[in-house]
């Protein structure tokens, strides 16, 4: 089902695997290194692209979708996940609604605001204690079988998931792909 | 009902929750999606009878709208109400430029104004010195925003909505400080469990 040569960037890769996996409605707020999966996803009549204004909504709409029987996705950065916890714990763990999320992660690895790097501490310890099943993807091969699989398991088992994608996948220069 | 619907809030009449939510669930004929906010808001729906095409919130503050937006853009045939308080509304006060933006013509949220926190002690919320969520809503591009000048006239805005193509709606009442009729059974699973087979897609299994 995929294609591992490693010319596929990862953002073309995501949108294969939703696409594979009837997630059609996305909800985002922007982040740098997601710009060009979110371009890609706007310019694909396949998807639903809603950019609210804050990732509450953004969580809130494709839980609302899923109840009404559409999948979707949450796209946001680091510091979006880090105004989650109380819709994530009120609303999505306990109603046992699989929103799944990308994360691009933010504050480490070169990071250059303190701000950033401090936020993006309260993200796993926030994950692990509401139980919520998380991965990051570090490895450009990875990407088909992680999204895939996360997503797969979240519908599966109605719980939330979140795919971290880290730097070493997203800024990391990749010997012979066109970056 | 030119000069009715544009009621400015301070001539519009101080109602009561517990009689404009059943006069609401009165009007709904075609398995319309209800989603009942914070709190009060919930409990009155609750206790107007527990459709199976309601869903109750048992927390997250100003989600009823967006969680509503959801569910009107899966299902784009069904018309869907949220049921929000003006705290909770405040504190996701965004939503309304996101719905009006995404464009529901199946999306009407009504907004219950007692210029307080009613559940928490009845502190003064912001509605209480001035903010109007009409006006707010308006300038957020939710142009068809409506204070219910009384009952009969939320019962014809109601009625507006239900038979409407014309874009997403809001509908603002200001209420007076009574409590609910009942409490909501806080099971969260059981609440999603019947929403989802009460509003289910006829090619689809809840
Ligand atoms: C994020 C968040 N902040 C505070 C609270 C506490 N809280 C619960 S209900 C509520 C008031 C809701 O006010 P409103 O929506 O106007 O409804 P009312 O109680 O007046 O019916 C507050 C502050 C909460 N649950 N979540």
């Amino acid at each position: 089902m995929s294609r591992d040569d490693g010319a596929e960037p990862w953002h073309e890769t995501v949108i294969r695997v939703l696409k594979e996996n009837e997630v059609d409605l996305v909800t985002y707020i922007p982040d740098n290194v997601l710009r060009e999966l979110i371009d890609a996803l706007h310019a694909d009549p396949y998807f639903t692209v809603i950019c609210p204004a804050r990732e509450e909504e953004a969580v809130a709409i494709v839980a609302g979708a899923y109840m009404a029987g559409r999948r979707g996705i949450v796209l946001m950065q680091t510091s979006g996940f880090a105004t989650l916890p109380n819709a994530l714990a009120s609303l999505v763990v306990p109603f046992q609604i699989p929103v799944v999320m990308m994360i691009s992660e933010r504050g480490i690895l070169g990071e250059f605001q303190i701000g950033q790097a401090i936020v993006c501490k309260t993200m796993r310890p926030v994950l692990q204690s509401i139980g919520i099943e998380h991965h990051t993807i570090e490895e450009h091969d990875h990407v088909p079988f992680v999204v895939d699989s996360m997503i797969r398991q979240a519908f599966a088992t109605r719980s939330p998931a979140a795919i971290i994608l880290s730097p070493l996948l997203t800024k990391r220069p990749r010997a012979g792909a066109a970056q | 009902m030119t000069t009715i619907s544009n009621t400015e809030r301070g001539a519009a009449k101080v109602m009561n929750r517990t009689d404009l939510t059943q006069r609401l669930v009165a009007r709904l004929h075609k398995d319309e999606a209800v989603v009942g906010g914070i709190g009060h808001t919930n409990w009155d729906l609750w206790a107007s009878g527990q459709r199976p095409q309601n869903f109750y919130m048992l927390g997250s503050m100003g989600l009823a709208a967006p969680i509503a937006l959801g569910v009107a853009v899966a299902q784009p045939d069904r018309m869907v109400f949220a049921l929000e308080g003006d705290g909770s509304l405040l504190m996701q006060v965004g939503a309304l430029a996101t719905i009006a933006t995404v464009e529901p013509a199946n999306l009407c949220v009504i907004v219950w104004d007692n210029e307080a926190f009613h559940i928490t002690g009845g502190q003064k919320s912001l509605t209480a010195t001035g903010a109007d969520i009409v006006a707010m809503a308006r300038g957020a591009g939710l142009t068809n925003s409506t204070w219910a000048a009384d009952e009969a006239h939320f019962e014809s805005l109601v009625d507006e909505a239900l038979g409407g193509t014309t874009g997403p709606r809001l509908i603002a009442a200001r209420i007076d400080m009574t409590k609910p009729a009942g409490t909501t059974d806080r099971d969260p699973v059981k609440i999603r469990l019947n929403f989802m087979s009460g509003i289910a897609p006829p090619d689809k299994e809840g």
